[in-house]
């Protein structure tokens, strides 16, 4: 019905850095962070109100410098990291650093929202992630589900552990990882492995992908030539330890089962460029959502390699004789590997999108020219998974 | 009288005959001979006035001529009732003479019968006094004889009984003397004659003992001929005699069908060694050294006629020393012929022979029959199995001609065999070897088309790879080698369309010569040609469907397994073999699928009787592979601009660069790629249609287009004021524009390979500029690069507009970019541009 239509939301500047607020379960929020090289960048937070489909955005400042990562700590609302470019001496420098928001953004804007452009509240500093050592900051991962004291940042050719002390404000680095090579290696991309206690690592170089051990810092695999050229973006499957997806610059997607890293499971290929984003769903982990810069956004339904590739098991005894049409028609149906939609909304590159940690069902996409689209998964897909 | 007198008035009235005729009946009635007549002349009777009826009343008659008639006519009728009345006593009186007449004659002729009887009976008497005579003469005749007659008659007997006695006393020396003279047959006759009187009187001592003898003798015969029969050495037809007097002298025919056969085995198991042993010889190390050895010495004596060894390592069975023909030949002639013989003779020994004879009664002829076929089949299967390994051994396809003839021939002999025996299974068994044969040999000319197919590919890639390097070596190598180099640089790209020529022209030529090849299966001089599997099922499914079907299957496959294999690596596949098998794929789909399809139609008239591959589908294949070659090729090309690109952009530090003065070299190395691109993709693939554009006014309408947008998008985004405005604009525009699909499906023609090369480069180009900051000459680099580009790409795409908006992006998105955006003067730029 109505509330299927995207909802679209226009920032004044370009943007690269979505995430949404981990540990918000409630509301619908997320994160944008703004690149411009003249302008002060802002931290756009998108509340989403699902019952009316209305967008409320409250601005902070990050005068840091432009961001080109974003993420929200999984344990504190109001603890966040971004990865920035700083120019100074006309050099450019990647900094990270640990942020909160002033504990009243929210009071604040909801008093004057049409003012918070003219009057937008700052960003408080925590710590600078910084090791000059160490080169430039690419990305900055929380530890998934933990308790928000733990940070890997991935600097050049380094994998740094932090531990953040007292309140976060105070980083020090725990371990590091090296990786090591003819050339100049350098890490585009990582994603910490909810699984195995939270001891494992993946990181994108090139065109290969590194696990990596937390507890030895050492490489327990590598996948080289995982893609063709560039890989840019990397998830783990929330349900299945050992799945991965990747996605890169020869346009595929390809899910991994890293105990067997010579062949990818499962190779998608719909986009018809660069794919700068995958994103497993948090709860449903058939539904796998791409970012491409071909201005597209793809929604896949990979059923035979999700956790449920019988689709949702049904307890007999759970269904009342009412269900049993429903049950029979799902049965009719055979369960497939498909895109579930394809989202035009956007008309430049779609660098980044994310599920809501709120609603399994929702998720965010934004676009260079500063374009954020809220879509939903599709209502019929929705009650298939769920009946 | 008056009656009288009236009746014969009335006769004279009538006509003579009938007259006579009224008397005769007349006369007849009188006799009372007349019965019957009565009825009739009752009718004219009843009338009493009838002068002629029997109830004439006389009275009545002249009342009534009294009554009726006048004088006159009374007068009248009683002158002519007197004449009437006058012949009719005339005609009396000849009658009683004539009769009378004739008794007296009749009376004559009985007297004179009566004296000749008389006269015989005498005779009579005579005779049989005589007979009686004769009688008794006769009988007193034989009694004398009797007594010598019988006498006679027991002198004869006596007489064969003492010559028959004789033969028998005469019967062991007689037996004897055949032995020595080797007259088997005679001596065998004559005791069958002796056999059964010495058996009935074998009581009798001296009959005992010329039993005894001939008993001794026959047996030293049955011995002698047994030996015979075992001794290899006899000749078929001694042999069959052998067979056929053992066979009366009752020995057991079951036994000496075992032995002929046995004894037949043996021979034709040599001969089957024979053709096993040329099998046998596997090329050895000794072998291949033999002939190694020979070679040198053949070197070493300079024009030794000993040319064969390269002939024979050229042909194609290198397993064994004689070919398929000869092996073929030297198994009908020895085998094959020799198993007919064997066939023929006893067949006639122990079946036809048997059937006329006695022997039929024992199922002799069954017997013999049975174990025939069981000795045929057995040997057979040897045999086969034989052909079989020789026929396996013939992997190489150089000339199928002799293969053909040599199954023909194999096939042609088992028809004897078939003739020979009927019911046998050999026939067939051979059939399905042919077959086998067949399928195995089709199978082969796939395989072996799909390898020269592979060949002749890595004959292109080398012919592609080789000018490439000279070009690079004539460029290093600098003035000197200069000529040479730009010829073979020229040489380079207008081979391209020679080799794709030459490489359909010889696929072409080689599957015609492998259709002809097998075409030789189903020519008519040969004779299995005409069983059923090779009129339908060979044809259909053989030739059409596992060869020639397979054949573009599998170049379809293995052109799309390029795309595949290449895709991750990239490089491995040289761009220009993929766009040569991309057009190759698509001249298939347009013709030579049809043309191949239809030839082997023509040539095999194929009747399909089960479901084929249809052309179109074939085609649709085809038509795949070439869009799916095509697509990787623009994608690698754009691939290898685009890592010129990404490399060039990533590696610069755009900040802290110095004032453009040049194009970068890396752009003229862009350009000139394109260049030589479109030149390659020229060479096979039409022009296409791009949009209408004159080629003067292109570069003015950049240089303005761009210069006006691009000046009011940077005075936009260096207005602090209206940050919003640029987004605007740029969104507004990319509102009228279609969306852009980078990597797509292209079209066959030049443009759109090229309109892909070049949108995934510049995409590239723009992905990579917005992951970078820009200092203001670093703008302005790519400002000057931009406008290079599109100096010199426009004329390659299909629609202009695409090269502007996308430069124009990039432009846009480095503007955005740059900490100190202050853009070139177009005027510089352009001056930049043309300066090179």
């Amino acid at each position: 019905m109505e509330d299927d239509a995207p909802v679209i939301y226009g920032l004044e500047f370009q943007a690269r850095a979505l995430t949404a607020q981990t540990a918000e379960t409630d509301a619908i929020r997320f994160l944008v962070g703004t690149q411009s090289l003249k302008f002060d960048n802002q931290i756009h937070i998108i509340d989403f109100d699902d019952e009316n489909n209305i967008i409320n955005k409250n601005v902070l400042l990050h005068q840091a410098g432009e961001i080109w990562h974003i993420g929200a700590s999984p344990a504190d609302k109001a603890v966040l990291t971004t990865c920035y470019n700083k120019t100074s001496d006309s050099r450019v420098v990647s900094c990270a650093a640990v942020w909160r928001m002033p504990s009243d953004w929210e009071t604040g804007s909801h008093e004057s929202p049409d003012d918070t452009a003219h009057n937008p509240q700052t960003l408080e500093l925590l710590c600078h992630l910084d090791d000059s050592v160490h080169g430039n900051a690419a990305c900055v991962l929380w530890e998934p589900m933990g308790d928000g004291k733990r940070v890997i940042s991935l600097a050049d050719n380094h994998a740094l552990l932090w531990d953040l002390q007292e309140s976060s404000t105070q980083a020090v680095v725990s371990s590091t990882a090296t990786l090591e090579g003819k050339g100049q290696l350098k890490f585009t991309s990582g994603k910490w492995s909810p699984h195995h206690n939270c001891s494992q690592l993946a990181t994108a170089n090139d065109t290969a992908i590194r696990g990596w051990d937390l507890r030895t810092m050492s490489q327990i695999y590598c996948i080289e030539n995982a893609h063709g050229q560039l890989v840019r973006d990397l998830d783990f499957n929330p349900n299945r330890q050992y799945y991965l997806a990747s996605c890169g610059d020869d346009c595929k997607v390809k899910f991994w089962d890293v105990r067997n890293v010579q062949e990818p499971v499962k190779t998608l290929e719909e986009h018809s460029h660069w794919v700068w984003s995958v994103r497993y769903n948090h709860s449903h982990d058939q539904l796998v959502l791409t970012a491409s810069s071909d201005s597209r956004l793809i929604l896949s339904n990979m059923v035979s390699i999700s956790s449920e590739p019988f689709g949702h098991l049904v307890d007999d005894e759970e269904l009342s004789e009412g269900e049993d049409n429903h049950q029979d028609d799902k049965s009719k149906e055979p369960l497939k590997d498909s895109v579930v939609s394809t989202y035009e909304e956007h008309e430049d590159s779609v660098y980044a999108a994310e599920w809501s940690s709120a609603d399994p069902w929702l998720f965010a996409s934004l676009s260079y020219d500063g374009r954020l689209v809220i879509n939903r998964v599709p209502r019929a897909l929705k009650y298939r998974i769920l009946l | 009288m008056d009656g009288e007198a009236d009746g014969t008035v009335a006769v004279s009235e009538d006509c003579d005959p009938s007259r006579r005729r009224r008397v005769h009946g007349m006369l007849k009635l009188y006799y009372g001979m007349n019965k019957e007549g009565k009825a009739a002349e009752e009718m004219e009777s009843l009338d009493p006035c009838d002068i002629n009826g029997p109830h004439f009343d006389p009275e009545l008659y002249l009342n009534k001529l009294r009554r009726e008639c006048s004088l006159t006519e009374l007068m009248d009728q009683e002158t002519c009732m007197v004449k009437q009345i006058r012949s009719l006593d005339s005609d009396m009186q000849t009658l009683v003479y004539e009769n009378y007449n004739k008794f007296i004659s009749a009376t004559d002729t009985i007297r004179k019968m009566k004296n000749d009887f008389k006269k015989m009976e005498d005779e009579m008497d005579c005779l049989s006094a005589n007979m009686a005579a004769i009688t008794e003469f006769s009988a007193s005749i034989s009694g004398t004889l009797q007594d010598q007659h019988a006498q006679i008659t027991k002198l004869s007997g006596v007489h064969t009984l003492l010559r028959k006695l004789q033969f028998l006393f005469e019967l062991p020396a007689r037996l004897n003397k055949c032995l020595e003279l080797q007259a088997y047959a005679q001596a065998v006759s004559s005791h069958r004659r002796a056999r059964c009187v010495l058996q009935q009187y074998s009581h009798l001592p001296s009959f005992k003992g010329i039993q005894d003898d001939c008993h001794a003798i026959m047996d030293e015969l049955a011995q002698e001929l047994r030996q015979k029969f075992r001794d290899g050495g006899s000749s078929a037809k001694d042999l069959s005699e052998c067979v056929e007097l053992l066979l009366q002298l009752d020995e057991p025919a079951e036994e000496l069908c075992d032995k002929f056969l046995s004894h037949a085995r043996s021979r034709l198991e040599s001969d089957l060694q024979g053709l096993e042993a040329e099998i046998r010889p596997y090329p050895s190390a000794s072998a291949v050294k033999d002939a190694s050895a020979r070679r040198l010495l053949s070197t070493a004596g300079a024009g030794s006629p000993t040319d064969n060894s390269p002939k024979t390592s050229t042909l194609p069975s290198p397993t064994s020393n004689t070919d398929i023909l000869e092996f073929i030949d030297r198994g009908c002639n020895e085998f094959v012929s020799s198993l007919c013989l064997v066939i023929t003779s006893y067949q006639e020994l122990f079946i036809n022979h048997a059937q006329t004879g006695e022997l039929a009664t024992k199922n002799i002829p069954q017997m013999a029959n049975g174990k025939l076929h069981v000795f045929v089949d057995d040997l057979a299967a040897r045999y086969f199995s034989l052909v079989e390994r020789r026929i396996q051994e013939e992997k190489g396809v150089g000339d199928n001609s002799l293969l053909v003839r040599a199954l023909d021939r194999f096939h042609r002999r088992l028809q004897a065999v078939a003739k020979l025996l009927p019911g046998s299974a050999v026939p067939n068994k051979g059939t399905e070897i042919v077959v086998r044969a067949a399928t195995e040999r089709v199978k082969q000319y796939l395989s072996a088309l799909q390898s020269f197919y592979m060949d002749s590919l890595t004959d292109v890639r080398q012919a592609l790879a080789t000018p490439r390097l000279s070009v690079a070596g004539a460029s290093v190598a600098g003035g000197g080698a200069h000529l040479g180099g730009a010829a073979s640089g020229r040489d380079a790209p207008t081979s391209l369309p020679e080799l794709l020529s030459s490489l359909s022209a010889s696929i072409l030529n080689q599957i015609k010569s492998v259709l002809a090849s097998v075409h030789l299966f189903t020519a008519k001089d040969i004779t299995f040609s005409n069983k059923p599997y090779f009129k339908g099922e060979f044809c259909s499914q053989g030739v059409r469907e596992s060869l020639v079907v397979s054949f573009i299957k599998f170049v379809c496959q293995s052109s799309r397994q390029f795309c595949e294999s290449a895709g991750d690596k990239g490089g491995s596949t040289p761009p220009a073999l993929l766009l040569l098998l991309s057009r190759l794929c698509l001249d298939y789909e347009t013709s030579t699928i049809s043309y191949i399809l239809t030839l082997t139609d023509e040539q095999f008239l194929v009747q399909h009787h089960s479901p084929v591959t249809p052309v179109t589908s074939l085609c649709a294949e085809a038509r795949e592979a070439a869009q799916k070659l095509l697509n990787h090729y623009v994608k690698v090309q754009g691939l290898i601009i685009s890592q010129m690109l990404r490399k060039s952009v990533e590696t610069r530090d755009w900040v802290n660069t110095i004032e453009p003065r040049n194009v970068r070299a890396v752009m003229k190395r862009v350009v000139e790629d394109t260049t030589s691109i479109d030149v390659q993709v020229g060479l096979l693939y039409e022009e296409g249609v791009r949009k209408a554009h004159s080629s003067d006014s292109s570069k003015r309408t950049f240089s303005v287009y761009s210069s006006s947008r691009q000046q009011a998008r940077y005075a936009a985004s260096y207005t602090p004021s209206a940050p919003m405005d640029t987004n605007l604009l740029s969104n507004i525009h990319k509102l009228f524009s279609e969306r852009i699909d980078i990597f797509s499906s292209v079209e066959f023609n030049k443009v759109s390979v090229m309109t892909g090369i070049i949108k995934i480069s510049l995409k590239t180009f723009l992905e990579c500029v917005r992951l970078r900051t820009f200092g203001r000459y670093g703008l302005q680099q790519i400002q000057v690069d931009c406008h290079y580009l599109q100096m010199y790409l426009w004329r390659f795409v299909s629609d202009e507009n695409l090269v502007h908006f996308l430069l124009d992006e990039i432009v846009g998105s480095s503007a955005h970019r740059c900490l100190d955006p202050a853009p070139m003067e177009q005027s510089v730029i352009e001056v930049i541009c043309e300066r090179g």
